[in-house]
Parts: structure tokens; sequence; C-alpha cells
């Protein structure tokens, strides 16, 4: 196995009394797409910032490739209104970058518009378009999102889950990915790690979905609840939203549609259950 | 040139300004007002340090400061007491301090005033050439971090998870400002260096797209500020220092108004 981009052994960490991070230990090689899931208050952002380097953990130790460039893409950014920022110079926080460069990455992110926009006008949905245009043009090797669903429609999460399929074999980076959005998960995921405060288990997305630990931290019916958004490129799996129907009540019924983008065909699908 | 009170006011009141534009531009936008104001109180502390040691006085100060700020970096890592109440101890007991060393320095006359509200019409070739060398000092750190700087001012979590040294560059950023608050007591005193680095970067604030153009309005702000301020001093015959900061404010005002009407006129 190639070594880790990334690694976290034995990470302990307590806030208080409290112990939000329990013996946790977790590896992210290269190009594979990592999903963190947990419910909230599950200690996934501070296991994340533990990795990062942003907080230090009270025992066990983080290991990072020499030279690793990390590409974060924070949860939520408000840009405070004092501080003057427009979007192309946003982009160049940590990294200068030409102009050229900064418009071909904000159309990669479908924000091309916006390039001479001062952030704080900018739309949720563009805002965190230009974050991840932000981490994209560093070239990362490893691209961190925080909950990057967050706020977004389930078509947008689809197109969400398009794009940074996309970016991970354009630049052949690893991704760590939160979410605590249990009903949608990448299909494209190569591990689904089920947290809290430990690791409770970890393994492909239907792997995780059938464990027992997994079914007792958010209750058999959200966990049947769960749909993965599956790709063309998974011919072996069903086309037309692949969905673990809920909770069997008579008002649960799965919606699915489809998007053409020439070659790229997803399939999105959504559990009533988790709208009603 | 050098010879006239005048032109030396004018330009260490310049120089002074030119480098408390991108320092103020900080101090807005990582509001620390208060750790300027504060930081200033201690410089009295240095200057009753500096008398009864025998040394030059603005050293006494900038040493207070630089001491200060060090002392402040360290007082706000730990949560018990919030950061803002250990900069109030601090600042006020040296504060104090300050003004009970003073009473201990027999035989020498000081003018308080001048210290609490500068005395620009003062300024001698010494303090201009402090101002020269330090000021480009600290610029050029200023602009040599500046990139990092600004990360983690926009994102301290961008900026670590990017391996930007964050707490490094925090401390440097509040020993550069020591530094500048050190150096400006003699312009504008230890009561109102906080205006002359804050009214300049809020007024820069209504014109900027980019935090580079804030930073060096700000610059310009004060330097027209300076030149207000001093001309005001000299035909109104007003304290110089505060003649400044009220040169600061109406510019801010005026530009406050132009942008009000101008975005009203622009919706129609």
């Amino acid at each position: 196995m190639t070594a880790p981009l990334i690694e976290g052994r034995d990470l302990v960490l307590s806030f208080g009394n409290e112990r939000v991070l329990d013996q946790v230990s977790l590896a992210i090689r290269p190009g594979e797409i990592i999903t963190l899931i947990g419910p909230n208050g599950a200690g996934k952002s501070t296991l994340v910032k533990t990795l990062l380097g942003l907080q230090k953990a009270d025992s066990g130790e983080v290991v990072r490739k020499r030279g690793l460039t990390i590409g974060y893409v924070p949860q939520k950014l408000a840009i405070d209104q004092v501080l003057p920022m427009t979007v192309k110079r946003f982009l160049t926080l940590t990294r200068s970058a030409s102009r050229a460069d900064c418009e071909a990455v904000l159309d990669q992110v479908g924000a091309g518009h916006v390039i001479d926009s001062q952030m704080s006008e900018l739309s949720g949905g563009e805002n965190q378009r230009v974050m991840l245009a932000r981490a994209l043009l560093l070239r990362p090797d490893l691209l961190v999102l925080d909950e990057p669903t967050q706020g977004v429609d389930v078509s947008g999460q689809a197109e969400l889950y398009r794009l940074i399929d996309d970016i991970r074999r354009d630049l052949d980076c690893a991704v760590l990915m939160i979410s605590h959005d249990l009903h949608l998960v990448m299909a494209k995921t190569d591990q689904v790690v089920c947290f809290n405060r430990h690791v409770c288990c970890s393994g492909l997305p239907e792997t995780v979905r059938q464990h027992p630990e997994y079914r007792s931290l958010f209750g058999s019916r959200e966990a049947d609840a769960i749909g993965i958004y599956h790709h063309q490129h998974d011919h072996e799996h069903d086309l037309s939203g692949h969905i673990v129907d809920g909770c069997g009540h008579d008002h649960s019924h799965a919606h699915s549609q489809s998007h053409d983008h020439a070659n790229d065909h997803i399939t999105t699908a959504k559990e009533a259950a988790g709208t009603n | 040139m050098l010879d006239d009170f005048l032109f030396r006011a004018v330009l260490g009141g310049v120089l002074l300004a030119l480098v408390c534009g991108p320092f103020g531009a900080f101090i807005v936008w990582r509001r620390m007002a208060f750790f300027g104001d504060m930081l200033a109180h201690t410089a009295l502390l240095g200057v009753a340090l500096g008398l009864l040691i025998g040394v030059d006085v603005r050293i006494g100060m900038i040493a207070t400061c630089l001491a200060a700020a060090l002392i402040l970096a360290y007082g706000q890592r730990q949560s018990r007491i919030g950061s803002d109440t250990v900069l109030g101890m601090l600042a006020h007991s040296t504060l104090a301090l300050g003004m009970v060393a003073l009473a201990f320095v027999q035989g020498v006359a000081i003018d308080l005033m001048a210290y609490l509200f500068g005395d620009i019409l003062a300024v001698n070739t010494g303090d201009i050439l402090l101002l020269a060398v330090g000021g480009a000092f600290a610029l050029g750190i200023l602009t040599w971090m500046w990139r990092p700087l600004l990360a983690l001012t926009v994102s301290p979590e961008i900026a670590a998870a990017e391996s930007i040294p964050v707490e490094r560059l925090r401390l440097i950023f509040m020993l550069l400002m020591a530094l500048v608050i050190g150096m400006a007591i003699k312009i504008v005193g230890v009561l109102l260096i906080t205006a002359l680095l804050i009214v300049p970067a809020a007024s820069a604030r209504f014109f900027a797209r980019t935090p580079e153009q804030m930073a060096i309005g700000a610059g310009l702000f004060g330097a027209a500020s300076v030149l207000a301020g001093i001309s005001l001093s000299w035909h109104v015959d007003t304290p110089a220092g505060p003649s400044i900061v009220i040169s600061a404010a109406a510019i801010f005002v005026a530009c406050g108004i132009v942008m009000t009407a101008k975005r009203h006129f622009a919706r129609g």
C-alpha cells in the first residue's frame, strides 16, 4: 500500500472532562475519497482540525507527508465587511496566480462571472464555489471539504459531487469530506468513516450502511434512509438511483431524476422520509 | 531645512502617517483597536524607566511597548481570563506604575501633557531619524509577511491548514505594532495614537476594493490629516496632536457623506 498523505495515530483529545477524540486512527492515501459522517457534535470537525494541525491532540501523533499541499475548503467563511476583497484577490490569498489561471479555475467550478465581484456580494452558492476554486488553485495533494453540501439542495449536491469527482481525476488528489447528511453520500467514496468520538466503523458506503454500530448510531430508520449517488462509471451498480427504500411507511417514496452532462450521467435520488 | 521646526513636524508626521496606514488597516481588520490603545498606555512606564535608568526616553518607550506585547502574547494563550481583561489589566497597571515611577524621578520637570497628547512641534532630527529607520524596518517586515498575515486575518483555519505559521506571525505582528506605537507617541501622544491608526484606515475603506488599496489609502489619508492638522495648528493656534486627529475625523465624515451621496444618486 502506498504511504498515506496524512495519518492520525491513536489521537486522544479532551475538552475539560469531555473526551472528544478517543483513540482515533485514520489514514488518507493518495487519490482516495474519504467521507467522514457522524451526527452533530460527534467531533468530526475537531478530528479534521487535529489532522490539519489546527488543534493539538493530548496524545497520539499526526504524520504528514513531507511537502504535502492541502487545499482546505471551510464550512462557511464570511469575510468581514471591514475587509475589502475581490474574488480575484481572495483566490490568491495564500499563493499568487495569474488572472488567466484564476479565470480558468472559476470556470471549472462554474463561477467564471464573479472574478471582479466583492466577496461580500456573493450568494451562498457562489461563495462555496469560490472557496473550492481557491483550494484548486493550489493544485493540492489533498482536498479537505468541511460539510460541502450544507445548505445545498439535492440537485446542487449531485452537481457538487460530480465536480469533486472531476477535480479528483483532474488533479489526481485525495479528498476528505465531512458530512452530517446521511441521506446522500457520494457513491465514488472509497471509504465512509462513521465517526462519533471514535471510529465506529468504516468501509464502502454499502458496507457501512449494514454495520450494526452505524445503525445504532443513527437509528435504523435513518440508517435505511441513506441514499448513495452512483456514477455511470459504476456500471455494475443500478443506474436508476440506487436507493434503499426508507422506513416503509406509505408516505415514503423515492424521487429520482437524471441529468445528462455529455458523457457524464448522474442519477440523483432523495429519500422522501427525510423531507416530510 | 531640517532646522525649521515646522518642516520637521510635517516630515515626522507624514512619515508616521505613511507607516501607520498599513498597520492601521490590519488593526481595523483584526479588530485590535483596543490592543493598540492599551499598548500605548504602557509607554508611560517606559518614559519613567528611561528617565530613572538614564537611557533615551524613546528607547524606554519602545522597549516597554515590546515587553508589554510579549507579555500580552503569553497572557492571551491562557483562557481562564478573557484576552480583553488581560489587556486592560496589563495596560492600566503599567500606566499606574508609570505614573508612580514618574513621581520618583526627581529634579526633572516632565511635561506629562506632551506624552499624553504628543508634541509634534518639538520633533527633533533624532526623532525623524528614528521614524525613518524604524518605520522602514516595520513596513519592510510587514510587506514581507503581508500575504500570510492577510490569509491569517481572513481565516486562521485556511492559513493553518496551508502550513502558515499562525502563532509566529501573530507574535511578529504584535511586536511590530509595539514598535510603531512606541515611535508614534512623540508625535500624537499616548491618548491619540489609536486614532491615527484607525481613522484613516476607516476612511480608506469607503473607496478600497482590495486590502492593498485600503492599506495604501490609509497611509495617504493619514498624511493628509497630518498636513491639515498642522496647518490648523499653525493658523488657529490649536494644539497640533489633537488637530491632526480632528482632521482625520473630518476627512472620514467627508468621505462618508460623499459616498452616501454617490450611492443615493446612483440609485436615482
